[in-house]
């Protein structure tokens, strides 16, 4: 990053806090005062905004850090879903008799011998889950590769063998294989449309027209840790280990499923091999291991293969998008007509918000927008990275580029003369909106200006070199949540919070939060996240985390600083006890008078002098008068989400993509040279954290662009490349030299200490930046992704 | 997976007697094998582990020949100093394939032996319809998602690739497979593999118990002048678009072609060596017209079953392109 508060902590400091945080993190809570025993600070610089290492970094990278299936259980069990090879009709048996009868079978489960499992509630509803779909309730086949059946047996691999030795009957019903299958029959999802002024007709009578059709192709996930899980039933008790983005959810989801209390669910999660949007929800898979754990009395792992996962859960949906803008000579923009459609499960539904970019990015006085869905046989589709914002901003600024080359003037200046002084979707304000910083500093750091604008015009030798850039957006979403610090007499301070840490740095961000606010080290703060048992969080999901949890830590901690300064005046064992709490101060974590600096006493002091081992004090962000219903509610569902809009302002995140790729003429392959782009996601609370999420994010798009598709059979709908050597994700040698840019500034209107979303914005724009490279290196507009070395041909 | 019995060979002879019984497979570095085998596509009741077998990783370089032992790792064939020199085709043939963890595991022998990625061939839980893996049993290929497959050598039977591109480079310059069985005999490596014809599960000469011990490389000019070019849309790990190992040795005038290797990998069911463009380059001038103009006859009876058409295209230029 090229600005930015930046300090360099020593490297031992740093390590301390990763085992520091890890030892409380872990399953076990070891809090041995030694790993805690401050040293002085090398810096008396603020923690918040320091560009610090991840703080549980060495645990994982030194294998110690124990994922959800590497718990060791007593007594478990091993369960191996089968999945269905035909994409619709009816299953008319399934001959268990040869698998059960391997040494080891504890059991086998079809609709035929069937664990039941309730509907969940989707959180369009209200609830936790994100499909309705439950496995093994009934004989309907609703796509290939759907959960038919789980084994259960003493080993993985006698569970493996068994689960071979299925036979499954089918009777084969009449599929929609995909979002081009021409029995494919689409649906509006009016709510979710927008219109402002009269678009038709202003798009009719523009001077200059665009009317484009942008495809993108079934995206997925694929984290490093596949989706796996451990299930204990005990006395009526479950407790699942489960790596999610949102334990809140998954609990509330598991109660369900079993139709027992939530209050007897537990789910734990503390870390997180990524998840980029498919740990959200809890899946089918998940409630298999719960159902059968509870009929076996026995704990239960369930480990989807990678190639299971493409279809035990999905990635991003296929879109198609329809664009025509209509623009004046001198490139200002009069209409736009937009209309998607996306790939949903036959019965369940799935919302690619496709105008989420489209609808806020240019000043348009006219503007239509339709969503439709298409139910097809597929595995319910589902979040992934900028979900919604991701293929909105890939055809808008697909099409705004060939707008300025229909117009012949240099993309910037034609998206500089439409800037959107307001939220022309809704007439309000923006909180912050660097994005014109965001342009100049991507083009002063790619060297755009020097660049010759006409397609085809630059090369070197056989490499035709293109320059391109893109825009995208992503609305600050926010849920209140709470956090809990523990004060111990023996100087160590913990922070609770259920929120999850799937690689973004929540432990770090927190405990830097906490000691900057109790104004201690930050390697005497020990972070504990991804456990039910701990305060309510709403989900890592929708780059709102980061805010809601430093927001509710920061509280916690200005409640702790409150709950010291009274008790230093009111216990009478304290050596303050003469004092009014009005008269006391509360600085670098200690408590003093305030007109006596050297009469202080540290925390653990205090807490030694009254007789207290600890202290415990909550922080929330709730609305006061917030009830116990409110606060479960922003925990399991949505309920308390609060959108991009809340207060009467308008609160995203922007970026500003420029790439430079290098395609070879005889083989069409293209290569990406370099990559800059500039992020306003506001105040920054770890500028190497941030950087991390933002490259990762471009890496992503940039599979997005040039690799990533899930190949469907036209015959039966079977995902044939639903692996890692047949599904490619960019590899080392695939990424190029990244440069990122931070130009936010702090937005106090968005959030409680100042940042924006910075997870999800890193992928918007990034197909389209490339995309738009592409015309420029060879004048070949190519309107499908990915673009693989066959559509240059 | 199907339980199997496990045997540590130590020495050739035995290994050989072992691998001659039944549903039995040789196991080097276990990438292809242990792969098919969790996919189910490969079940074999035992398994002899050659990799202590001593003496069969050595790597030679003489005046004349190169031996590379069938046990001596990818990576460290690519990376030797004498191999980089004298036959830099192979070197490059070997580290532009897989990825490093794979090379520093994998065995030139077994990397000989992969198998085919045809994604339905390695489906076996959803296609029973492979004549490789199921003799008359169809092709789901055939009208499936056929992208990488096969556009030359192919039948009726089979369209499956033969992926690898060590062995692209070793038909482009006359190598021949040492095997070991009840005795040894060469092979040249041009005949090792068979085309699918017929009967497409059977992809080469070994007969049972047959071990590969080494492989021999003639030297030449062609092969110090020598390059191997990988087209994929990935810069990096993963199979061939199209492919080519090239070698070619001037003339003292500089530019009239003395002699040519052509092979191409990633288009064809068998490593697929280019006599017939070889022949009209020889003699020839060495420039770009000569060159398009041969070309063309690369892609001479190549067939599309679709999604590869485009490989019929980009054939021709996976080597031509200076
Ligand atoms: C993800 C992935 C990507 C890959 N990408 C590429 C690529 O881009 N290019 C490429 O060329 N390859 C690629 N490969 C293939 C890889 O090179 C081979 O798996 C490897 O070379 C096999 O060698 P091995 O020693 O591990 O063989 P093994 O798996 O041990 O054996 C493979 C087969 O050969 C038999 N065998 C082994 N040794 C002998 C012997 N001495 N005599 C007779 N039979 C023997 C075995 O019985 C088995 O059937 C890739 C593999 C993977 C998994
Ligand atoms: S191409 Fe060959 S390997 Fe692939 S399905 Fe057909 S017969 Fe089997």
């Amino acid at each position: 990053m090229t600005h930015g508060n930046e300090f360099e902590l020593n490297r031992r400091t740093v390590m301390k806090l990763g085992v520091g945080v890890a030892a409380v993190a872990g399953a076990a809570v070891d809090l041995s005062p030694k790993v805690f025993a401050a040293e002085t600070a090398p810096a008396k610089a603020p923690a918040l905004g320091a560009r610090l290492s991840r703080a549980e970094g060495p645990l994982k990278v030194t294998g110690q850090a124990r994922y959800a299936i590497e718990q060791k259980l007593e007594n478990l069990a091993y369960g191996v879903t089968v999945q269905s090879t035909r994409p619709a009709g009816r299953i008319v048996n399934i001959d268990t008799s040869a698998a059960k009868a391997l040494p080891g079978v504890l059991d086998v489960y079809t609709a035929q011998n069937f664990l039941k499992l309730n509907k969940p509630t989707v959180y369009s509803k209200g609830g936790g889950a994100t499909e309705e779909f439950t496995p093994i309730q009934d004989d309907v086949v609703r796509f290939n590769g759907m959960h038919i059946a789980l084994v259960v047996a003493e080993t993985f691999e006698q569970a493996t063998e068994a689960a071979t030795l299925l036979k499954v009957e089918y009777e084969d019903g009449d599929p929609v294989l995909d979002i081009n299958d021409p029995k494919a029959i689409a649906q509006l999802i009016d709510p979710m449309g927008a219109a402002r002024g009269d678009a038709a007709t202003a798009l009719a009578n523009s001077e200059v027209k665009i009317d484009v059709t942008y495809t993108t192709s079934r995206e997925y996930n694929v984290p490093m840790e596949p989706h796996a899980c451990i299930a204990s039933w005990e006395n009526g008790k479950i407790t699942v280990w489960e790596p999610s983005q949102w334990v809140g959810g998954a609990r509330s989801v598991v109660s369900e499923w079993l139709g027992i209390d939530i209050e007897n669910v537990r789910v734990i999660s503390p870390y997180v091999g990524g998840g980029f949007g498919s740990k959200i929800g809890a899946h089918p898979h998940v409630g298999l291991a719960c159902a059968a754990s509870r009929k076996l009395g026995r704990p239960i792992k369930v480990s989807l293969t990678r190639p299971q996962t493409f279809t035990g859960l999905r990635g991003r949906p296929a879109t198609r998008q329809t664009l025509s803008i209509g623009a004046s000579k001198d490139g200002k923009i009069s209409s736009i007509v937009h209309e998607s459609w996306n790939e949903t499960a036959i019965d369940d539904v799935h919302v690619e918000a496709c105008n989420n970019v489209t609808k806020i990015m240019y000043a348009t006085p006219n503007f239509s927008s339709r969503l439709n869905i298409v139910p097809v046989n597929t595995v319910q589709p589902g979040w992934k990275r900028g979900p919604g914002e991701n293929p909105s901003a890939y055809a808008l600024e697909s099409a705004i580029d060939e707008l300025a080359h229909a117009l012949n003037m240099d993309p910037i200046t034609l998206r500089l003369a439409n800037w959107a002084e307001i939220d022309p979707s809704n007439g309000m304000k923006w909180t912050t909106r660097q994005l014109r910083e965001a342009y100049a500093a991507g083009a002063e750091a790619i060297g755009w200006w020097s660049r010759t604008p006409a397609p085809c015009s630059m090369r070197e030798g056989r490499e035709l070199i293109g320059y391109g850039m893109a825009a995208g957006s992503y609305p600050m979403i926010r849920t209140a949540s709470e956090a809990r610090i523990v004060l111990h007499a023996s100087g160590q301070i913990e922070v609770l919070s259920a929120g999850t840490d799937m690689g973004t740095g929540t432990y770090t961000i927190l405990a830097q939060t906490a000691a900057d606010a109790l104004g201690v080290p930050v390697e005497a703060i020990a972070v504990r996240l991804g456990d039910t048992i701990l305060p309510r969080s709403a989900l890592a999901g929708g780059s709102q985390q980061a805010n809601n949890l430093t927001g509710a830590v920061d509280k916690a901690a200005k409640n702790a600083r409150d709950a010291l300064l009274a008790l230093a005046a009111s216990d009478p064992k304290s050596p303050l006890a003469a004092s009014k709490a009005t008269d006391l101060t509360f600085e670098n974590s200690s408590v003093r008078p305030t007109r006596r600096p050297s009469a202080g006493i540290s925390i653990a002091e205090l807490l030694k002098a009254v007789g207290k081992d600890k202290l415990e004090i909550e922080g929330n962000t709730f609305a006061p008068g917030a009830t116990e219903e409110m606060k479960n509610g922003a925990d399991r569902s949505f309920a308390q989400l609060k959108g991009a809009v809340e207060g009467g302002v308008s609160a995203h995140s922007w970026c500003a993509h420029f790439v430079e790729v290098r395609i070879d003429e005889d083989f069409g392959t293209i290569r990406v040279k370099r990559m800059v782009s500039a992020f306003d996601s506001g105040r920054i609370f770890n500028p190497k954290l941030a950087e991390s999420q933002w490259i990762s994010g471009m890496v992503m798009g940039l599979g997005q662009a040039l690799l990533e598709e899930g190949y469907v059979d036209q015959r039966d709908g079977r995902t044939v490349n639903a692996n890692f050597a047949d599904y490619a994700v960019p590899v080392n040698a695939d990424v190029p030299d990244i440069q990122v840019i931070s130009v936010g500034i702090p937005d106090m209107q968005a959030t409680a200490l100042g940042g924006k979303g910075v997870g999800e914005i890193g992928v918007v724009g990034v197909a389209p930046a490339i995309g738009n490279a592409v015309f420029h290196a060879t004048g070949k507009r190519i309107r499908s992704l990915p673009i693989t070395l066959e559509k240059l041909a | 997976m199907r339980t199997f019995e496990y045997l540590r060979a130590e020495d050739a002879a035995t290994a050989v007697v072992e691998a001659a019984k039944p549903e039995t497979r040789f196991l080097a570095g276990g990438t292809t094998l242990l792969d098919l085998m969790k996919l189910n596509v490969e079940r074999p009741a035992r398994v002899v582990d050659i990799t202590r077998l001593s003496g069969l990783d050595t790597i030679e370089v003489s005046a004349d020949v190169i031996r590379i032992g069938a046990l001596a790792k990818m990576s460290k064939v690519a990376d030797h100093a004498d191999i980089k020199e004298a036959a830099p085709a192979l070197s490059e043939s070997l580290w532009r394939a897989a990825s490093a963890q794979l090379r520093n595991m994998a065995s030139v022998g077994g990397n000989l032996m992969q198998r085919t990625r045809c994604t339905y061939f390695r489906d076996p839980g959803a296609y029973s319809n492979c004549n490789k893996r199921n003799p008359g049993s169809g092709c789901a290929a055939l009208d499936g998602v056929n992208r990488n497959h096969a556009v030359l050598g192919t039948s009726g039977v089979c369209i499956a690739i033969y992926p690898g591109d060590f062995a692209v480079s070793l038909v482009a310059f006359d190598a021949t497979v040492i095997v070991r069985g009840a005795s040894e005999r060469k092979i040249p490596v041009d005949e090792f593999f068979l085309l699918p014809g017929d009967t497409p599960h059977l992809e080469h000469q070994l007969s049972a118990g047959e071990m590969i011990v080494g492989i021999e490389i003639p030297r030449s000019a062609a092969l110090e002048r020598s390059h191997y070019l990988k087209v994929c849309d990935r810069e990096s790990y993963e199979f061939a678009a199209a492919s080519a190992a090239v070698g070619i040795e001037l003339e003292a005038d500089g530019k009239t072609i003395r002699d040519v290797r052509i092979a191409v990998g990633g288009l064809a069911t068998k490593p697929w060596r280019l006599r017939v463009v070889e022949n009209l380059l020889k003699g020839k001038t060495l420039d770009e017209a000569t060159l398009r103009t041969a070309a063309a006859a690369t892609v001479d009876g190549a067939k599309s079953s679709g999604h590869n058409a485009f490989k019929i295209e980009l054939a021709p230029k996976s080597w031509h392109a200076p």
